[in-house]
């Protein structure tokens, strides 16, 4: 046993995981970077091994495993390749967590399991462009008329609309009551009225397409209104605080590549007659980077085990998720540094990975966000 | 359809050091792992599975108590019972004192998952390379038997293999009950499942020991009863690796692989 915190399934759901993202998504990692495509087979794949329904119940054609088998295996997968978390993180928690949490038993049953077959995406709009880290103050509306809702607004950063099936929309239905007049919807993406705006160019993480979601006296049928009338902030807060985890444990992974690389290249770049590695100044740096990494395992292993345990952790949570950030930003900075002019080039993986880890630190809770919580929590 | 996948656990070659003083494989720490031609012989049977939705895969294995390791990782990935062959008797047999105890195993796993309709194998294990287990095995049954097998479907009452031959591929029908022996397909085996692999790892495997074949002869197992005498083993010598030129871009690259030829007067 490696770690106080994972037992025998831990550690084989962690070693399936490595398995796969060295064989299968670390040869098309940088494809995917370039071309901006992830290949549908893959997301089948990783699908028929059972990553996109980990968190899922059983009923539903998911596995039902705790937040340390998700970790393990976020983590793996982000060594390789941070575009296929996302696959993974959307399945588990943002498409399904709003459903699995305050979803009838129907909607569970016609939502969940295309999303863990693979074989539908569910996208999740809640930023808007004026409503980011305060969410609550979102303009998008829906409005009461007959046996349905008209909804009406523009979501923007939204995680693969493009090819989702469905997208869960955060709506006032009560505007005067601020966050909780707010509620939460089912929305087929076919529906008059929805669209698409252009795919964003993004800095990293570019295998999964992100754009707005536009909404034009879009008619949903009432039974899309997924928990009760009014209460979707509370549902989004806490669908985001199963996210958070599974950000800070990408960070987790693409710290831990990254090092891996810096170590492998200075101890075989040699300047001034001897390996990096053997200059003092470096050796400490690498000192650095991999304490600050096992400092950030720590904080995201107790969340998850807090979690699974029943404990309450959104504080654990929060501080899991911006020290990973913002260690992770560091030490990939760090590593690409000790590349010099090499890390500056696209043809190395560092590159990517710097790429990649930027938006841990903004997304699903941006550092200033999960700082609030934290020094909320602590003043309470 | 019942299948039986023999497989033997091996130590991963890509991990494998040589002791430069006794020039022998120093194996500790070193992972062992299916052995990879096994690997392509369980894919083989789980294709079969995937289109005959009732058969039954059963995995053997003989090695020490650790091998229960391979068997559980066949289970993780598609076979449905696994047995573990494993006795002081038995060891330090060659290949033909091991295809005899196999033989009895076979026979004995028979009388507990009935008859199997085919027999696979790997076509050799990467850590002996003798690609003498399989046929030895095949000739003990009396079974008909294809090697350097690529992928086989049921036909009727018989297997349809295609084989590897030096001028490509050949198809050969052969009756049941049969041997095939497995090499490297062009597809990479299917990955374990996380359910499969959980109950893999709860699984008790059944291990058949020295009291499990009260039939058989003492004389043709273990160290005594195997004819091969080893005079010495040595390591290929490793082919030295060649120069991986990746600079910065291809102009760079281009300049580096030209210092190198100029250099070497080879330019």
């Amino acid at each position: 046993m490696s770690s106080p915190f994972f037992n025998e399934d831990h550690e084989s759901i962690r070693e399936m995981a490595r398995d796969f993202a060295n064989k299968t998504l670390a040869p098309i990692a940088a494809d995917i970077d370039k071309n901006e495509e992830f290949p549908m087979d893959v997301v089948g794949q990783m699908a028929e091994m059972g990553f996109l329904g980990l968190k899922i119940p059983e009923e539903f054609g998911g596995l039902g495993l705790d937040m340390r088998s998700y970790v393990c295996v976020m983590e793996e997968i982000a060594k390789k390749c941070a575009t296929a978390t996302l696959f993974i993180s959307s399945a588990n928690s943002l498409s399904t967590a709003p459903i699995v949490i305050s979803g009838t038993p129907e909607q569970k049953e016609k939502y969940l399991p295309g999303v863990v077959a693979g074989e539908e995406f569910i996208a999740f709009a809640l930023t808007e462009p004026n409503a980011g880290s305060d969410a609550a103050s979102m303009t998008t509306k829906a409005v009461e008329d007959g046996d349905s809702y008209i909804l009406n607004g523009r979501k923007c950063f939204i995680t693969m609309a493009p090819i989702s099936k469905y997208s869960i929309v955060y709506a006032k239905t009560n505007p005067e009551k601020g966050a909780k007049g707010i509620s939460c919807f089912m929305v087929d993406m076919s529906l008059p009225g929805v669209s698409c705006g252009k795919h964003e160019e993004k800095m990293g993480q570019r295998g999964v397409p992100v754009s707005d979601v536009v909404l034009e006296d879009v008619r949903v049928p009432k039974d899309c209104l997924i928990g009760e009338l009014d209460l979707g902030f509370i549902n989004a807060m806490k669908t985001l605080s199963v996210g958070r985890i599974g950000v800070a444990s990408m960070c987790l992974g693409m710290a831990a590549e990254a090092i891996e690389l810096a170590v492998e290249h200075t101890k075989n770049r040699v300047q001034f007659g001897k390996p990096l590695c053997k200059h003092q100044a470096i050796a400490f740096m690498l000192a650095e980077m991999e304490t600050k990494l096992n400092a950030a395992r720590g904080l995201v292993y107790n969340a998850a085990w807090m979690m699974d345990n029943g404990m309450k952790a959104d504080k654990e949570a929060s501080m899991a998720k911006f020290f990973a950030a913002e260690a992770g930003i560091e030490i990939v900075n760090k590593a690409l540094q000790l590349f010099g002019g090499y890390g500056y080039s696209r043809e190395y993986e560092i590159e990517r990975i710097y790429r990649d880890i930027r938006v841990c630190s903004i997304y699903e809770g941006s550092s200033q966000v999960q700082q609030i919580v934290i020094s909320g929590q602590m003043l309470k | 359809m019942n299948i039986l996948v023999c497989v033997k656990q091996v130590p991963d070659t890509t991990e494998i050091k040589i002791d430069p003083v006794k020039n022998t494989l120093i194996r500790d720490g070193v992972p062992s792992i299916v052995n990879p031609f096994d690997g392509y012989a369980l894919e083989a049977a789980a294709r079969i599975k995937d289109k005959n939705p009732d058969t039954k895969i059963v995995v053997l294995t003989m090695g020490p108590p650790q091998a229960t390791a391979a068997i559980k990782e066949c289970l993780a990935i598609a076979a449905d019972k696994g047995y573990l062959v494993s006795g002081r008797t038995f060891g330090g047999s060659d290949t033909l004192a091991t295809s005899y105890i196999l033989y009895n195993a076979v026979k004995k796993v028979e009388e507990l998952e009935g008859k199997f309709d085919a027999i696979f194998c790997g076509k050799q294990a990467i850590d002996g390379d003798t690609a003498q287990v399989g046929p030895e095995l095949a000739e003990h049954l009396g079974y008909p038997q294809v090697t350097y097998g690529l992928e086989a479907e049921v036909d009727g009452d018989m297997l349809k293999v295609k084989k590897e031959v030096e001028e490509g591929v050949e198809v050969i029908g052969v009756k049941f009950p049969c041997l095939v022996t497995y090499t490297k397909p062009a597809w990479d085996p299917r990955y374990p499942t996380i359910k499969r692999k959980m109950a893999a790892n709860r699984a008790e495997i059944p291990v058949l020991g020295d009291d499990a074949f009260p039939d058989i002869d003492t004389t043709r197992i273990g160290l005594k009863g195997s004819p091969t005498n080893v005079k010495k083993t040595f390591v290929p010598q490793k082919k030295s690796g060649g120069v991986k030129i990746k600079e910065a871009d291809n102009e760079a690259s281009a300049k580096k692989l030209f210092e190198l030829l100029s250099g070497a007067s080879i330019i």
